[in-house]
């Protein structure tokens, strides 16, 4: 299987491990990855600032990176998101052919590799953030004001890695507060939102905090180093990829 | 430059004088506390919300059928309207139109100097609250109390409400009992609920039995029968009107259902939302006036109509303003009504609300970080973090944006498109925070180092890896 | 033009396109009508009300009779439960009204799902009574009862009469740091007699 392999520019800029970890575990996981080389980003940041007439520079790009392979593998809800319902291009087929084959990572092992067994071991307490726009728009989990069952891709691969303890904050599904330029135009309420999770996470005394967005966890980490905590936050790809 | 200057170049939009949603906001969270507090209390409104919700196995068939009729009512909304119209009329009641709020406020003014009105009640209607109907009454001598208790609460305290179901949920036992000492003599420094109703009780019991005009709200006007319903927990509503021999209910367009039968979708659905109860205590059908008495509709545009015209954003006056999408807003509960500085704020506001003014409202629906959970809970399936997604789009193109900040998305456009540009923007800035870390390790001039620390800057990129590893 | 031409021109302008209007169909939970007397009395209960079943209307005609020589001011409006109070009628005064401790009134039908009763003007007497009286009491029969708001609507014509209402429970307000309160400016109490003939 050909999986073009498409990395935020925040992952590929402050996260690099993650991007490894990735490519790694889905090579582990036998498929072959393709790293475009002239990617740069979404254009989610201009476009949730209201500038979304200024990424059509930026969709090309994407589009004339991706054109070319059957599946898109991104470790980002909210990009992968966000390409799903904003990319076009001047070359609408290839734009849309992008739009209907692209996935976050535990999407696209859950549902697509269909993958039952993970040869992971993490022997550690685990806090699971649900990050907003992979859960609600992607529907990686289910939500809690929906009367729905109750489902979770990322948990279900997390529950299969060895010793790992996973375990969910009260609120099971608020949001962190990152959500792009907010978290530095609306600061203190972004920080208050990202400090009362960590709260609900430490009263599980997690020694990690996992999810499928590194903005999520960028975030909650920049908020834990000042705090001085212990916890450290990581995201899902490590977790699945290690030994 | 002024670090001062820089934020506000950057960071507040142009726009009026008020307090923007985030510099109020930061005031707001400065009492961690007390914004704990606040957060606690809408949160386990939304909680009972969820359990009343978890009752009906049909819920979101309800959901979809309340959306549906919605829908199609805006559709054909001219029709249902003046069918409300000839049907109200032919029971005895007096139709006005109001074209903007303050023909709507002309016209009770215009009717209280007629009939001679000394005395006026009104219980809660968030249409006269975004009319500012009292303080145009007040400035001609005209005094209306407000008979609902959290209004009346805020009433004394010349505040406006902070949430259109809960207009008091921002005070605590100690601030209102501090307001009725002094306004209604009660014991200093007795917070007990049950007193301090009481004591509302009795001082409203007097007003509601003097008043000649009462004033009130509509939930939901039924087009094939000319009559509307009025929801309260409270009585006031009815106690007011049942009263006086004026009632006026105030109305926006978009309040008209077509047939009674859909009212068993939209009650089902109303109080669930709004505070987790089955229904409220009280589900008033007024048809007729009562023997004796003038009953009066007004019917308000106030910009409704444009909205309507809206494609993006016309599905936002299906709103039965239940405020499910304030409760579950994490944003909206730690920051408080106030600071949207609008009548109806939260989620919902943020939609409805740019409509009626670009420039004064441009910074609410940045006051989100698009989580979507306001859209799973409305009852009427109003996509609301899509629509303030657009709004942005909106307010952007027509120009109310910080000219800092267009200029830096200009530039991060320009970067994104360029791949070797991007990618020696990001080496340099690599670079620079491990050489010169103090330059973003500022608090003054980037907002993130307020209360967090920076990502560490690698040397390598994945690309630079992939590179040297893979290829 | 008139304010009301300019609207519905905009109104006309600005709508979309005709988007066909749904069927309400709700099917409800359980048939038995067992099940709906049990709900009811649930939630009411779970609200705030207080529910009695009876077999006869004995006990609530003794009750009124003997409230009424110990000098509570009650309203009755019920025939068959003894005298009726005639100067309750639709212009009766608020200041006279506001003396009423209690009332009992007749109730048309009661909805399992939410614990309210239907009362038409006609049974209420005067508009303001429900709310003004101190306590209310509501005999309703109980095969007056039935599962929710849809079947409500088709057995009841909420346009026959000027006023109706959906009556569930005391009035009641949490509006003081949500600590929720009985009896705020309607009746402080409500109680249903549930009669089975």
């Amino acid at each position: 299987m050909k999986v073009g392999l498409f990395i935020p520019c925040y992952v590929d800029q402050f996260y690099p491990k993650v991007a490894v970890a990735t490519l790694e575990l889905l090579e582990k996981l036998g498929c072959e990855v393709i790293f475009p080389l002239n990617q740069t980003c979404c254009g989610q940041p201009m476009a949730n600032s209201g500038f979304a007439s200024l990424s059509e520079g930026c969709d090309k790009n994407f589009v004339a990176n991706f054109g070319a392979v059957d599946y898109i593998v991104s470790p980002s809800g909210s990009c992968v998101l966000h390409l799903k319902e904003h990319l076009h291009d001047q070359d609408e087929i290839k734009a849309s052919n992008i739009r209907k084959h692209i996935y976050e990572l535990t999407e696209f092992i859950v549902d697509i590799l269909k993958v039952e067994n993970i040869t992971a071991s993490f022997p550690h307490k685990v806090g699971m953030h649900i990050s907003c726009h992979g859960q609600r728009g992607l529907h990686l989990s289910s939500m809690s004001e929906l009367s729905a069952p109750s489902f979770s891709k990322p948990a279900y691969l997390l529950n299969r890695v060895k010793g790992l303890e996973l375990s969910d904050p009260k609120r099971v599904d608020e949001c962190c507060g990152f959500g792009g330029t907010f978290c530095v135009f609306e600061e203190a309420v972004s920080v208050k939102m990202g400090k009362d999770r960590i709260t609900e996470h430490a009263m599980n005394q997690v020694e990690y905090i996992t999810g499928v967005d590194v903005s999520c966890l960028m975030h909650l980490e920049g908020i834990l180093k000042r705090q001085g905590s212990k916890v450290k936050t990581i995201h899902i790809a490590e977790i699945l990829n290690s030994d | 430059m002024n670090p001062k200057n820089f934020n506000r170049l950057f960071f507040e939009p142009i726009q009026a004088a008020t307090l923007s949603h985030s510099a109020a906001a930061e005031i707001f969270n400065k009492d961690e506390a007390r914004t704990d507090w606040h957060d606690e209390t809408l949160w386990f409104v939304r909680e009972k919300r969820d359990k009343a919700v978890k009752q009906i196995s049909e819920w979101e068939q309800l959901r979809t059928l309340g959306s549906d009729i919605k829908d199609h009512t805006l559709s054909n909304l001219d029709n249902y309207l003046t069918e409300f119209e000839k049907n109200a009329q032919a029971n005895g009641i007096k139709i006005h139109w109001a074209i903007d709020a303050e023909e709507h406020n002309e016209i009770i003014l215009r009717i209280i100097r007629e009939q001679k009105v000394q005395q006026v009640v009104k219980s809660k209607s968030m249409l006269t609250e975004e009319c500012h109907l009292n303080d145009f009454l007040a400035q001609r001598g005209v005094e209306v109390v407000d008979t609902d208790l959290g209004e009346r609460i805020v009433q004394f305290r010349n505040e406006p409400p902070s949430h259109i179901v809960l207009p008091a949920i921002h005070l605590k036992k100690q601030d209102v009992s501090e307001t009725f000492h002094e306004h209604l003599g009660t014991e200093k420094g007795n917070n007990d609920p049950q007193y301090l109703t009481e004591a509302a009780r009795q001082h409203l019991r007097e007003k509601f039995i003097e008043s000649q005009l009462a004033i009130t709200g509509v939930n939901f006007a039924i087009a094939s029968t000319g009559g509307f319903v009025v929801c309260t927990n409270e009585g006031n509503a009815d106690m007011g009107a049942h009263a006086a021999k004026i009632h006026i209910a105030c109305m926006g367009i978009e309040k008209i259902i077509p047939k009674v039968e859909h009212l068993g979708v939209f009650l089902r659905l109303l109080a669930r939302s709004a505070t987790g109860q089955p229904i409220t205590t009280y589900s008033s059908h007024f048809h007729q006036p009562r023997v004796g008495q003038q009953m009066h509709i007004i019917i308000v545009d106030n910009g409704r109509t444009k909205q309507l015209g809206r494609p993006d954003f016309r599905s936002s006056l299906k709103c039965i303003r239940c405020a499910a999408c304030f409760n579950t807003c994490p944003v909206y509960r730690r920051s408080g009504g106030h600071s949207y500085h609008t009548a109806v704020a939260g989620p919902i506001g943020s939609i409805l609300n740019p409509n009626l003014d670009m420039k004064a409202n441009a910074d609410l629906p940045f006051a989100s970080t698009l989580c979507g959970s306001c859209s799973n809970v409305c009852p009427v399936k109003i996509d609301i973090h899509v629509q303030l997604y657009k709004w942005r789009q909106e307010l952007v193109s027509e120009g109310y944006t910080a000219t800092g900040k267009k200029v830096a998305m200009k530039g991060m456009a320009f970067v994104l498109s360029h791949p070797s540009i991007y990618r020696i923007t990001g080496k340099m800035a690599r670079w620079m925070m491990r050489a010169f870390p103090f330059i973003l390790n500022n608090k003054s001039i980037n907002p993130w180092y307020k209360q967090r620390e920076m990502p560490e800057a690698p040397k390598q990129s994945f690309r630079d890896w992939y590179k040297k590893n893979k290829q | 033009m008139s304010s009301r031409e300019k609207i519905l021109g905009a109104i006309s302008t600005n709508k979309p396109a005709l988007i066909e209007l749904p069927v309400i169909d709700i099917k409800s939970t359980s048939n038995l009508a067992a099940d709906w007397v049990e709900q009811f009395i649930k939630i009411l209960e779970s609200i705030g009300g207080t529910v009695i079943q009876l077999s006869s209307i004995d006990l609530i005609k003794k009750e009124i009779q003997q409230a009424k020589i110990g000098g509570e001011y009650i309203v009755n409006t019920l025939p068959i439960l003894g005298e009726v109070n005639t100067e309750i009628n639709s212009t009766m005064e608020a200041s006279l009204l506001e003396t009423v401790d209690r009332a009992y009134i007749e109730g048309s039908l009661g909805v399992a799902e939410n614990g309210s009763v239907w009362l038409y003007e006609h049974q209420i007497k005067n508009r303001l009574l429900p709310f003004i009286c101190q306590h209310l009491v509501i005999c309703l029969n109980t095969n007056k009862i039935v599962p929710n708001l849809h079947e409500a609507y088709k057995q009841i014509d909420v346009a026959k009469e000027g006023y109706g209402v959906f009556l569930a429970g005391p009035s009641k307000t949490a509006d003081i740091e949500q600590s929720l309160v009985i009896g705020a400016h309607g009746a402080r109490s409500l109680l249903v007699y549930l009669i089975s003939e």
